[in-house]
């Protein structure tokens, strides 16, 4: 199948970086959402969360200031900003599920009308799997972004009516960021906020199983032009 | 005046005099009973089967060389309760690589736990996968010694096969049961000769909440300070909660 281009999975991290406002404590999962910390607006002053005890996550580390007892969840070194804070996995978790976050970010391979997520292990799929944190950020987030592609790689829409893949958690879904639109999910349903540059709100209904509610003038996203 | 006033003030007066002469000897012996002098030694009594926790997290605050004592120990049927089953042969990989561990509770396996998916799919260990705050907050509750909560987190997911399920507040939750253990095996940066303990960033991660919830805990740590050198207000896990010490250099894994 012959397609016009996607965003590329930067331009997904750079589209859901426009999602946090200053001030904001956020966690980014595995995978397009660890892309976000680098499409940051200049303007904008974000705490990253890791779940491993960091408050005030910077930059990853350079090459030769490494400190492999300062890594983020992904085992990467990373830096510290000032007023930053550590503290132990079960503070770090009471701040993921106890609603003291104000955005997490997770990737995902399915996520359904209801705004139900599964990102933790494809059917199937050989060896034991690993929920990590997913689930406990999933329960208790204020706000959950969702960035994944559109489509499985076979073209399969990963924005579903019911999730079949296992889930991670039910009607935890705020808002879905992927390579062909933003959607919000609402009591009524999803949402088609914005679509990529020169696809249509029919074209993206086409790739996807479950209902998109279009309301008025559907906007094209912007990506900032000074980020790349 | 009441009898209880006067049984305080004598109480006042002989712990004045008696008890603080027994407050400025016990320190010295307990250091003596807690500080050991060799890797071996600070888990030779650990048996087959026992349950132990194991701190650590992305590579930082392993208790590597605890590890590996135990691995030449070739202590057997463990259930091993730690956030992931090791980077290859490092951390808790070399326990799987032997076919020390039986049963395993973690919250995501990880990447390089190559001898750990051999084992689990050959059956040789069972696994039981817990969302990592929940693994956190089911040791703290064996700490607190509350006998379980209810939570949001995996209602509707597999985790939740086989647990009881309610309303509260309006929302479904589940009930999660406490993680006990014999022994906690941690990693500090500094312990001062009593067990206090301090640690060093993100090394910090599980090792606090194992070092309270398991019955017997045992640290090793870069550096032992003399008690009194470290400010109170800076320890992390009070020293209650250490029962054994070795200061080793610590052993990082790559990857």
């Amino acid at each position: 199948m012959t397609e016009k281009p996607r965003l590329t999975r930067e331009q997904i991290a750079q589209r859901a970086a426009q999602e946090l406002h200053d001030g904001a404590y956020v966690n980014l999962g595995w995978g397009i959402p660890n892309l976000i910390a680098d499409y940051l607006p200049k303007a904008l002053t974000v705490y990253f969360h890791s779940e491993n005890g960091i408050l005030g996550m910077g930059r990853r580390a350079k090459p030769g200031e490494e400190d492999f007892d300062l890594v983020d969840a992904m085992k990467v070194p990373v830096t510290l900003i000032p007023g930053a804070s550590i503290f132990h996995q079960a503070d770090a978790h009471l701040m993921t599920r106890g609603g003291h976050l104000d955005i997490a970010v997770l990737g995902g391979f399915q996520v359904s009308e209801k705004g139900d997520l599964a990102n933790w292990k494809i059917p199937g799929s050989k060896g034991s799997g690993g929920i990590g944190g997913a689930m406990d950020i999933a329960s208790g987030s204020k706000k959950l972004i969702v960035c994944m592609e559109h489509n499985t790689k076979e073209g399969a829409p990963k924005i579903v009516k019911a999730c079949n893949y296992p889930l991670t958690g039910l009607e935890c879904v705020d808002t879905i960021v992927t390579d062909l639109a933003v959607i919000d999910v609402t009591p009524e349903g999803l949402v088609l906020r914005e679509t990529a540059p020169g696809w249509s709100p029919d074209e993206v209904q086409a790739r996807s199983e479950a209902k998109l509610i279009v309301r008025n003038h559907v906007p094209e996203m912007k990506l900032a032009p000074n980020s790349h | 005046m009441p009898a209880s006033y006067l049984f305080e003030l004598r109480f006042c007066r002989w712990s004045g005099t008696i008890l603080g002469n027994i407050i400025s000897v016990m320190p010295e012996r307990r250091m003596k009973q807690k500080i050991v002098n060799s890797l071996d030694a600070a888990i030779a009594d650990i048996p087959d089967g026992a349950r132990i926790m194991f701190g650590g997290f992305g590579g930082a605050g392993f208790p590597n060389n605890l590890i590996q004592a135990l691995s030449r120990k070739g202590v057997k049927n463990i259930t091993a309760i730690s956030n992931n089953c090791g980077t290859r042969e490092g951390e808790l990989g070399v326990m799987f690589k032997n076919g020390q561990v039986k049963h395993v509770i973690c919250s995501f396996p990880g990447p390089h736990a190559n001898y750990f998916q051999e084992r689990f799919a050959k059956g040789e260990v069972t696994c039981e996968l817990v969302p990592q705050g929940i693994l956190c907050e089911r040791m703290r509750t064996a700490a607190t010694g509350l006998l379980g909560f209810y939570t949001t987190v995996g209602v509707g997911t597999d985790v939740a096969i086989g647990k009881e399920e309610r309303v509260l507040e309006g929302k479904r939750c589940i009930l999660e049961l406490p993680i006990h253990a014999d022994y906690a095996l941690i990693k500090a940066q500094k312990a001062d000769e009593l067990g206090n303990l301090t640690y060093r960033l993100a090394a910090r991660n599980f090792n606090p909440i194992m070092a309270q919830a398991a019955k017997f805990t045992i640290v090793e740590v870069e550096e032992i300070v003399p008690v009194g050198s470290m400010s109170p207000e800076d320890v992390v896990t009070p020293a209650i909660f250490v029962h054994r010490i070795m200061q080793a250099k610590g052993m990082r894994f790559a990857g």
